[in-house]
């Protein structure tokens, strides 16, 4: 398994955001995007999830490949912990919860609802949900908002084990996980340059 | 797929709102007509078909918004997109999971309700019927609604407005069926048209919706 | 000259629309006047209707580009689905204030018309309940038009929308008839014409038509330009504010 992304252009509201991006992630490995605010990485990340079609360029593996997390975690307020895991495990028929439970050190939190979460645990529980997704590619955007070190930690744990098992890790992050195996990635001199404005075309540009 | 049916009934149920308020705007709507149009027993009856539908089919519309805006706040329509169902039947299994909430109930309460507005006695029958027939119309053609609606801030009544000329073959078959067969006339046409639409719709609107929620996405 | 799609580059369409619109405004002013003071004045009056059939001039032709506008849009719709043309969803959007404005003349002059001869303004009649559906339709399409922000999404959901409800106003409209046979006389046109209006009737009738359809053409390209143009701001905007 492999994900070879190449010459690969992403819009947003129809504009392009960053050109020209290559790059391959092989078995075991982890890649981290870097660059400031607004530079586009959810934007790509969400491309690379399936999410949006590419403006150009090709993604290397199918969408099925991926299991993404975004900004929400999607978590049902009114279910239970375990009811929350336990749909996606259902949704992506992967079947049993408790390592994933266990890895994010929810399994004393099983049965509360989960509305009663502090921000960090609904995150690790959003964060549990990639082990339950039984998916070869990740896709984490700030996968470590509101989370504390220790949690931090035990996410990097979490990623260890995904790679070790021959998964492979794309994440938007600010903070250090302590990945040291991980490769960086700046986005910033992909930044879509506008083109020359002579001519109006099918795009308006 | 059941998954996600069953995830969508527990939260109906558990978040209250769903099943209550669709019933509860239903049983007003209905005790409001005679306050509007006189308590004469006669007029209430010939009216009462028409206005167990109308009453139905905005109780149904009042809860659209919630089929798909719940999960798009809390990014769960992101996260259910990436997941390995087709959008097809996501929107498919949330409409199901409207109808079972919102429209079984209705259908359910409706002869109660006809009571109260003295709906003749060859009434009942036709009318449950009818709305049993009709009401996943309503959902589903609700979903494509709240499917187009989705990503806006104040889609509420844009959602109506949207949504109600969909609904007039709906309230015309099913209304007409439940009329015609008090009056004693041949239901037959009606029924036939109203299950033809809730088949076609049920068959084709998905993929619309599907589409469109794939826009709304990206 | 190569294949039609050519149009369907923005600027190109802009060029050859302005070569084409004083020239169509000109032949729609002509028919529009010469029908209407033709109809109104140079034909006898019904031997059954008095003057008021006049307004068969204003209420036929607008009841026509009502349905034929929708039809338009559907085109132009599927057209952006298939082929992803700007140009032709902003041709869609362009045409939708006219097909409503359409629907309610004829609605209004409908209503006109129906109070002499039925004695009453309004009737739910199977022809003026679906026209005043249409009119729904058209409002929800231009409501979402405007709802939606991304030029993009709203040209993809609203052709889907005008893909949906063609199909529901289609069943509407056999809905409507099922369910209430109605007092609105028969079509006053249709291929063989003897059956209908009279000729004395007819060619004024005819003449008016094709203003009416002319008035549609010079406005559709005229707003298409002016949609063009809008979205051609709004896009150098946002580069501006994405460099």
């Amino acid at each position: 398994m492999e994900l070879n992304v190449s010459d690969l252009s992403v819009s947003r509201g129809g504009i392009a955001v960053l050109e020209g991006l290559s790059f391959s992630i092989l078995e075991g490995e982890a890649l981290v995007l870097r660059g400031p605010n607004g530079s586009g990485k959810t934007t790509l990340l969400r491309t690379i999830a399936g999410l949006q079609p590419p403006l150009r360029g090709t993604i290397g593996l199918e969408r099925e490949a991926m299991a993404y997390a975004g900004h929400s975690d999607g978590i049902k307020s009114v279910l239970t912990v375990r009811e929350n895991l336990q749909f996606w495990a259902d949704v992506f028929e992967t079947g049993a919860i408790d390592p994933a439970l266990q890895a994010f050190d929810l399994s004393a939190l099983e049965n509360r609802p989960a509305g009663g979460l502090s921000a960090g645990q609904k995150r690790r529980l959003g964060l549990a949900r990639m082990v339950v997704s039984g998916r070869p590619v990740w896709v984490l955007d700030e996968p470590t908002v509101s989370l504390d070190l220790a949690s931090v930690a035990m996410f990097a744990e979490a990623v260890r084990a995904h790679l070790a098992a021959g998964g492979l890790a794309l994440l938007a992050t600010h903070i250090d996980l302590g990945l040291s195996e991980a490769r960086m990635l700046d986005v910033t001199p992909f930044k879509a340059i506008p083109p020359e404005i002579d001519d109006f075309d099918g795009d308006f540009l | 797929m059941i998954a996600l049916l069953i995830r969508d009934l527990r939260l109906a149920v558990r978040a209250g709102g769903g099943f209550g308020l669709g019933l509860s705007f239903f049983l007003i709507v209905v005790v409001l007509v005679p306050f509007g149009v006189g308590p004469e027993s006669g007029l209430l009856s010939t009216i009462a078909p028409g206005i167990l539908w109308l009453g139905a089919l905005l109780a149904c519309l009042l809860s659209l918004d919630r089929i798909l805006a719940l999960d798009w706040e809390d990014g769960s329509l992101d996260l259910l997109a990436t997941a390995p169902l087709p959008m097809e039947a996501i929107v498919s299994i949330k409409s199901l999971a409207h109808w079972i909430t919102t429209g079984l109930p209705l259908v359910l309460a409706a002869p109660v309700l006809g009571l109260l507005l003295n709906l003749p006695d060859a009434g009942y029958g036709p009318l449950v019927l009818s709305l049993l027939i009709g009401t996943p119309a309503l959902s589903v053609i609700g979903t494509f609604g709240a499917a187009l609606t989705v990503g806006l801030k104040r889609g509420g009544l844009l959602l109506s407005l949207l949504v109600l000329p969909l609904y007039v073959p709906t309230l015309i078959f099913g209304a007409e069926m439940a009329r015609r067969s008090i009056e004693g006339m041949d239901a037959t046409p009606p029924l036939l048209m109203l299950a033809g639409i809730t088949c076609g719709t049920i068959a084709l609107l998905p993929f619309a919706s599907a589409a469109v929620l794939r826009v709304n996405l990206r | 000259m190569g294949s039609i799609w050519e149009y369907a580059n923005p600027k190109k369409f802009i060029a050859t629309t302005d070569k084409v619109l004083p020239w169509v405004s000109l032949l729609a002013l002509v028919a529009l006047v010469g029908g209407l003071v033709w109809g109104f004045f140079f034909t006898p009056d019904d031997y059954k209707q008095g003057s008021t059939v006049k307004i068969i001039y204003l209420h036929v032709p607008s009841a026509l580009m009502a349905i034929n506008v929708w039809i338009m849009m559907l085109v132009a719709s599927l057209i952006w689905i298939v082929r992803r043309h700007h140009v032709s969803a902003l041709a869609a959007k362009a045409a939708a204030p006219i097909g409503a404005t359409m629907t309610l003349i004829a609605l209004i002059t409908g209503a006109i018309w129906g109070q002499p001869m039925w004695g009453t303004w309004w009737e739910w009649d199977p022809r003026l309940t679906s026209f005043l559906i249409l009119f729904l339709f058209y409002l929800g399409y231009m409501a979402l038009w405007s709802a939606i922000e991304n030029d993009d999404t709203a040209a993809d959901l609203t052709s889907i929308l005008c893909l949906v409800g063609s199909v529901f106003a289609l069943l509407s409209r056999y809905a409507v008839n099922f369910w209430n046979q109605g007092l609105h006389q028969g079509a006053s046109l249709s291929m063989d014409k003897e059956e209908n209006v009279a000729d004395v009737f007819y060619y004024p009738l005819l003449l008016s038509i094709a203003g009416f359809i002319l008035l549609f053409i010079a406005l559709v390209f005229l707003r298409t330009q002016t949609e063009i143009r809008a979205r051609r701001m709004r896009a150098l905007l946002a580069r501006e504010r994405m460099s």
